[in-house]
């Protein structure tokens, strides 16, 4: 596995990090981790008031989520925090997100500084317990685990392996498998910020957050702001696939161009009709119009278009992007947890009529219904499932309208012969049970 | 006629524990309506003050206790 950068070789020497790449600059092995990024800066951070001055940084950065969701991560420390007994940290290395292998990336090239970022974390919000999620069947969780014996830190450390579910890396979902060990989502209130692993506080935060939290304690907010945009400065991980000469995971500046980004993968390597952004809770972008969208975790664009988890697959031209959305929209089905009605009936319903819709048997009525069931859907599951396979349908009805006119008069595209493009894990790689 | 109740109180589904018996919609139409499977699309904006004491009256009835009237919002994001 290579890592390909946006931009700028390594740049050693920790005095003056260079603007990228950050995260993956460091290496491997501990000795390595610590010659480039030096020691986990905790004496500056010392007391109460250290505590607080961590959360003032991380907040002053402006750091979000690198999970999905792009959450403001001071935010979520400083409520984590606030709360009465003793935190807990989860990070969250799972990354069940079939076009994402960033995390995966990360955790083996970098894993130290994800160490480094969970353990300042707990510092700050005064947990002394770090439970590290990763999913089971890889062999991250085994690596990581060596990594952690070669460490001496101020927290107990869990490695937890997850069942391999699209839902069970949600967050109330790794809450309720530490707890019950049932790897489902829970309702909400309350949420795992108020009440999460043995009823504490819980700060659940993507290992890519972590390794930024790490960064902004070694360096400062205003190094942090150096690259980015305002609203989402610091740089992001985006896994790039698809019809592009060099796929691979990139370190890029939020703020870059779409167009851009793919540059950055080499470019295209056959016209592309389309672009899916933030993997599969994420929008479809038509291609040439959506060439310089900036990417950033903002919504951008008519179809709210953000990184979320940093997923980017360019589709070609010639392969049909409603075919690919109803074999995602029906893998997304096939993992809900089957516990909300909306989403163990709508999901799959959404999906038969994608097909429909793919597949040439389409007519208005058909049209309608799906319309009428995405806006039904939306928003009514204990968790956001529903909502990410909904709006990646929705975009996908706007982005390829002309092809479902298509489709409606009968015609079926010779797109949907092609092989799929978007990834999907092996029937085998998956588990079924949520324990 | 439909001043909100004071408190911000709402109408929310528990959506795990809902299995789509229906009660509530028979009993409080003006805020529950059903989804084509039977499950119930709740108005969640705060109450009107003249239907509390309804709300209330379907969150007692509700067979797997799913819902609930009070000034929480479920989901911020
Ligand atoms: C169905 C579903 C799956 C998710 N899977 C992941 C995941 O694999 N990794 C992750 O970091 N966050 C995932 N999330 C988001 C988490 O619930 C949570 O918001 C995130 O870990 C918080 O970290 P952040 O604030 O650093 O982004 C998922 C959310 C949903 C609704
Ligand atoms: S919305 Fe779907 S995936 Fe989420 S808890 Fe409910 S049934 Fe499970
Ligand atoms: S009465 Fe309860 S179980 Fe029945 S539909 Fe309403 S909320 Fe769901």
């Amino acid at each position: 596995m290579t890592i390909m950068l946006e931009r700028g070789a390594r740049q050693g020497g920790r005095a003056q990090p260079g603007p990228l790449p950050r995260l993956l600059a460091g290496g491997r092995k501990l000795g390595e981790h610590r010659a480039t990024y030096g020691q986990i800066p905790l004496r500056r951070f010392a007391s109460e008031d250290g505590r607080r001055k961590l959360v003032r940084a991380v907040t002053d950065a402006g750091l979000r989520g690198r999970g999905g969701a792009g959450f403001p991560t001071g935010l979520k420390m400083a409520s984590v925090a606030a709360g009465a007994k003793r935190p807990v940290v989860i990070a969250n290395g799972c990354e069940s997100e079939p076009a994402s292998r960033k995390d995966k990336m990360l955790m083996v090239c970098a894993p130290h500084l994800v160490l480094d970022g969970a353990v300042l974390a707990a510092h700050a919000v005064g947990a002394d317990r770090v439970y590290v999620c990763v999913e089971r069947g890889t062999s991250v969780a085994d690596r990581l685990e060596r990594e952690i014996a070669h460490r001496d830190d101020p927290v107990k450390w869990k490695l937890v392996r997850v069942p391999r579910r699209y839902v069970s890396s949600e967050e109330s979902a790794l809450v309720h498998l530490i707890n019950d060990g049932d790897g489902r989502p829970m309702a909400a209130p309350p949420r795992p910020y108020e009440k999460g692993v043995g009823g504490r506080p819980t700060l659940v935060d993507n290992v890519e957050t972590l390794a930024h939290v790490a960064l902004i304690a070694a360096y400062g907010p205003e190094w942090f702001r150096e690259v980015g945009t305002r609203s989402d400065p610091g740089s992001t991980l985006v896994t790039i696939g698809g019809a592009v000469a060099r796929p691979n995971v990139y370190e890029i500046a939020p703020g870059m161009r779409l167009g851009e980004v793919l540059d950055a993968a080499g470019g295209a390597v056959e016209p592309i009709g389309a672009v899916l952004v933030g993997g599969y809770f994420g929008t479809w972008v038509p291609m040439p119009d959506g060439w310089g969208l900036p990417l950033t975790h903002d919504r951008t664009g008519p179809l709210g278009t953000s990184l979320g988890s940093g997923g980017i697959v360019a589709l070609p031209a010639e392969s049909c992007g409603l075919a690919e959305t109803a074999r995602i929209v029906r893998y997304l089905a096939e993992e809900s947890a089957q516990q909300c009605g909306p989403c163990m009936f709508g999901l799959p319903a959404i999906a038969t009529d994608l097909a429909a819709v793919a597949y040439g048997r389409c007519d208005p009525a058909t049209r309608q219904r799906l319309t009428r069931r995405m806006a039904q859907v939306k928003g009514r599951g204990a968790c956001r499932h529903p909502d990410g396979a909904t709006k990646l349908a929705t975009s996908a009805l706007a982005t390829f309208a002309d092809d479902l006119e298509t489709h409606m008069d009968g015609w079926t595209c010779t797109g949907v012969s092609r092989d799929p493009v978007l990834p999907l894990p092996d029937r085998r790689h998956r588990d079924r049970s949520w324990k | 006629m439909s001043a909100p109740n004071p408190e911000g109180l709402r109408l929310q589904v528990d959506m795990i524990k809902c299995v789509g018996h229906a009660s509530c919609a028979e009993l409080l139409p003006e805020r529950v309506t059903l989804d084509e499977w039977g499950y119930p699309i709740i108005e969640t904006d705060p109450l009107p003050q003249h239907l509390v004491a309804h709300a209330r009256r379907a969150v007692a009835a509700c067979p797997t206790l799913a819902l609930r009237v009070d000034g929480k919002v479920a989901r911020v994001r």
